[in-house]
């Protein structure tokens, strides 16, 4: 991680800057990919493509866990896209279905303009535009690290919780941040570690989205099954 | 190592070494797959000899035959690249790169020894388990692309197989997660330091019975016999490699070779005390003479090296114990391969998550508590050490600043 | 060479957020076949996963969603793979009763 976030303002190449124009590259051809081709196949090995990129683009905002969760679910869940894909159009008059030109005429034309309406929105605040994550980690990181040479200068003792706020400090510097695994753990059985003090201990957490939305898969799961159930045929003699 | 190199370059262009580190990780990794293929295709054509009652091998390269493997690259580059006219050209060529790419992406983040990781992720298991999932996409590909039938139910057998072999894959590797209480890959290894009576497969005897299943599992989904369905080669002539010659056929064999190397060390890390080996030579050293080997640079590499050793071992004798099982059993049905997966592995597999919850909730003594035990909790995931170090050495530079300003006084 | 030593902004998360969901909405609007339209949503919404993650990331603000972006950016993806199940099994129907998946040919009900 260190190279990542190492660079600093003299540096010639932001590692972490490279890093994301070269995934959100990749993300948005295979996206574009995705919406221009019309073999089914080729279009959803695009979107895996696409999907896999989106994870690295995660990892590098620091989501690390929601990053593989998206490999894991997303991209995972997309191999059964796949399959049926090839199930339902193995025969080669559904591989390809054209699409009429005045469709894409009309369809370029909104999503152009409803990207451009939208990229000129994001790009509207200038506190946005870049990051001072770095430096102002850094900075702290000094100021706290004098901090303590004054103290000790005094010669008073370094307390457990100095040393504590000093290892955080030092590792949000290089490493970016806790990968907070064990905080979304927490936040889904309805503890918060981030908002101990919250007014509303209670309902800070996610606990209840997480139980329906275990139910909401089962009861799709279910529903999935079936609807998706083969057809019994009337004309075989075996039938209850 | 990346800071190693970027004190080559002047300030504002420590990115190149930081590159050259990352090539370096990069080449290792690569040898890794590739040397180990070259191994283990000479070690199965001995193994399967050898259950065969035959020698194998014996001329290529000596006695042993040990070049055979070399022998065949050979003849595999020298193989004409055959593509079906009916193919789908651009997934035809890309699907062997696509399961090689995962496969090796996975080695990213497996680590070598305590600390000797590419990646050091504290999700570094569940990256792992999700990135070894992605490499039944090549095998589809490959099954869709090459236009033929063979390949197609190959590739259809392999995704349904693969699919609902990585439930009871996930909840076997749930289990170690459980007990270590991390998803940090080095962790969960350093927490098994000490004597092999600390080695997780000791630690109750549900996990004795998770680690079959997890073999059971492993072998299903890198694919090998008795679950290689995908290639089943006496009904589906060579099943989604059937259209695959020459290089583009060994970079799938490749990929194989690598996950199996993969599942292994990953079970050698969460059953079997990873780099650890059975009994702690060195840091009984260090405990010996703390005030020598403590400042020595060295050791701690020379303890790392033979942590590499342990681990490879270990995992050579998993990958061994595959091509055991692949030349003992006969290859299963379709549909015997699902019940084996939904009927057996997965109740199993549940039960023993339970099992061993309440093993470890009520704290149960076994093997692991007969010797002096090291405290699981007290080894803590790399994000926090990474911290620990640096706030170590600017106390310590922050004491010498302070010394050099005393006698400045 | 200057835009490679700055650092990035939460703008371009959010512009590539944006981009996957134009692109998602386009697939949606051109594309006959039923499983084109599932990518097309597949990609939207992953475009709102990386403006929620992009805003929930301290790289880029001091004020962000923290743990709230992560966990609904979780959400989203559990939901999606739900989604993606059913809207399967419905194509799965529709190409049963209809012998194809082009949606065009889905219009019995139109008066």
């Amino acid at each position: 991680m260190t190279p990542l976030l190492a660079a600093t303002s003299e540096a010639a190449i932001n590692w972490h800057t490279v890093m994301f124009y070269v995934i959100a590259l990749c993300a948005c051809g295979f996206a574009v990919i995705v919406a221009m081709t019309n073999n089914i196949v080729r279009m959803a090995f695009a979107l895996i493509v696409s999907l896999a990129a989106t994870s690295g683009l995660l990892f590098l905002a620091g989501a690390y866990f929601v990053g593989a969760m998206q490999l894991m679910i997303y991209v995972g869940g997309t191999v059964v896209l796949l399959i049926f894909g090839v199930m339902l159009t193995a025969q080669k008059a559904f591989i390809t279905m054209q699409t009429k030109a005045g469709d894409w005429i009309l369809g370029l034309l909104v999503g152009g303009t409803f990207l451009a309406v939208l990229v000129q929105l994001v790009f509207l605040m200038p506190q946005w535009q870049s990051s001072d994550y770095q430096s102002v980690a850094d900075a702290q990181l000094v100021a706290f690290a004098q901090e303590l040479k004054s103290q000790q200068d005094r010669g008073e003792e370094i307390t457990p919780q100095q040393r504590r706020k000093l290892e955080l400090l030092a590792a949000k510097a290089s490493e970016g941040m806790p990968q907070r695994t064990g905080e979304i753990g927490l936040a889904l059985v309805g503890v918060r570690a981030d908002k101990i003090e919250s007014d509303q201990p209670g309902l800070a957490g996610y606990l209840l989205p997480f139980e329906i939305v275990s139910v909401h898969l089962l009861v799709v799961l279910v529903g999935a099954a079936f609807l998706a159930r083969a057809k019994r045929h009337h004309h075989g003699g075996n039938q209850r | 190592m990346g800071e190693f190199f970027a004190g080559w370059f002047p300030a504002g262009w420590e990115f190149l070494g930081y590159t050259i580190a990352a090539l370096i990780q990069a080449f290792l990794l690569v040898n890794v797959i590739a040397l180990g293929a070259f191994v283990f295709i000479w070690a199965e054509r001995k193994v399967s000899g050898r259950i065969q009652d035959r020698l194998g091998p014996t001329r290529t390269g000596g006695a042993f035959g040990w070049l055979q493997s070399l022998a065949d690259g050979i003849k595999l580059l020298s193989k004409e690249d055959l593509m079906p006219k009916d193919a789908d050209p651009i997934l035809f060529k890309l699907a062997p790169y696509v399961a090689f790419a995962a496969s090796f992406s996975a080695f990213m983040a497996l680590p070598f020894a305590s600390g000797w990781v590419a990646l050091h992720l504290n999700i570094g298991l569940f990256f792992l388990i999700a990135v070894l999932g992605l490499e039944v996409f090549g095998v589809i590909l490959a099954g869709y692309s090459s236009g033929s039938k063979w390949s197609l139910f190959g590739a259809m057998r392999q995704a349904a197989q693969v699919v609902s072999y990585e439930v009871p894959l996930g909840i076997c590797v749930i289990v170690p997660l459980m007990i270590c209480g991390t998803m940090d890959l080095v962790a969960i290894g350093d927490q098994q330091r000490g004597l092999f009576t600390n080695w997780l497969i000791f630690h109750d005897p549900f996990i004795f019975v998770v680690f079959w299943i997890y073999f059971t599992c492993a072998v299903a989904s890198v694919n090998r016999a008795p679950f290689d369905l995908a290639e089943a080669e006496s009904e589906l002539v060579a099943g989604f490699l059937t259209e695959y010659s020459g290089m583009r056929w060994s970079l799938f064999f490749m990929a194989e070779y690598g996950s199996m190397i993969l599942v292994s060390a990953l079970a050698a890390i969460l059953f079997f005390g990873g780099w650890n080996g059975p009994i702690p030579v060195f840091s009984a050293l260090m405990d010996w003479y703390p005030d020598y080997l403590g400042n020595c640079w060295w050791f701690s590499s020379i303890a790392n090296v033979f942590g590499v050793l342990c681990l490879l071992i270990k995992a050579s004798i998993g990958v061994i114990l595959m091509m055991w099982v692949r030349w003992t059993f006969p290859r299963l049905r379709v549909d015997q391969v699902i019940t084996m997966c939904l009927k057996y592995c997965v109740p199993i597999a549940a039960v023993c998550l339970l099992g061993v919850m309440f093993w470890t909730a009520l704290g149960v003594p076994f093997f692991n508590d007969l010797l002096p035990a090291q405290e699981r909790a007290l080894v803590r995931e790399g994000w926090y050490k990474t911290g620990e170090k640096q706030a170590d050495t600017l106390l310590k530079s922050l004491a010498s600043s302070t010394d050099e300003q005393g006698e400045a006084e | 060479m200057s835009f490679l030593s700055e650092p990035i902004g939460l703008s371009h998360y959010l512009a590539v957020g944006a981009f996957l969901f134009v692109t998602g909405v386009v697939c949606m609007a051109t594309k006959r076949n039923a499983l084109g339209i599932l990518m097309g949503i597949e990609l939207v919404l992953n475009g709102a996963i990386v403006n929620f993650v992009g805003f929930a990331s301290p790289y880029f603000r001091d004020e962000n969603l923290g743990l709230d972006g992560h966990l609904i950016a979780l959400f989203v993806i559990v939901l999606a793979a739900a989604e993606a199940a059913v809207a399967l099994a419905i194509a799965l129907n529709f190409y049963n009763n209809h012998a194809t998946i082009d949606v065009d040919r889905a219009d019995e009900l139109k008066g």
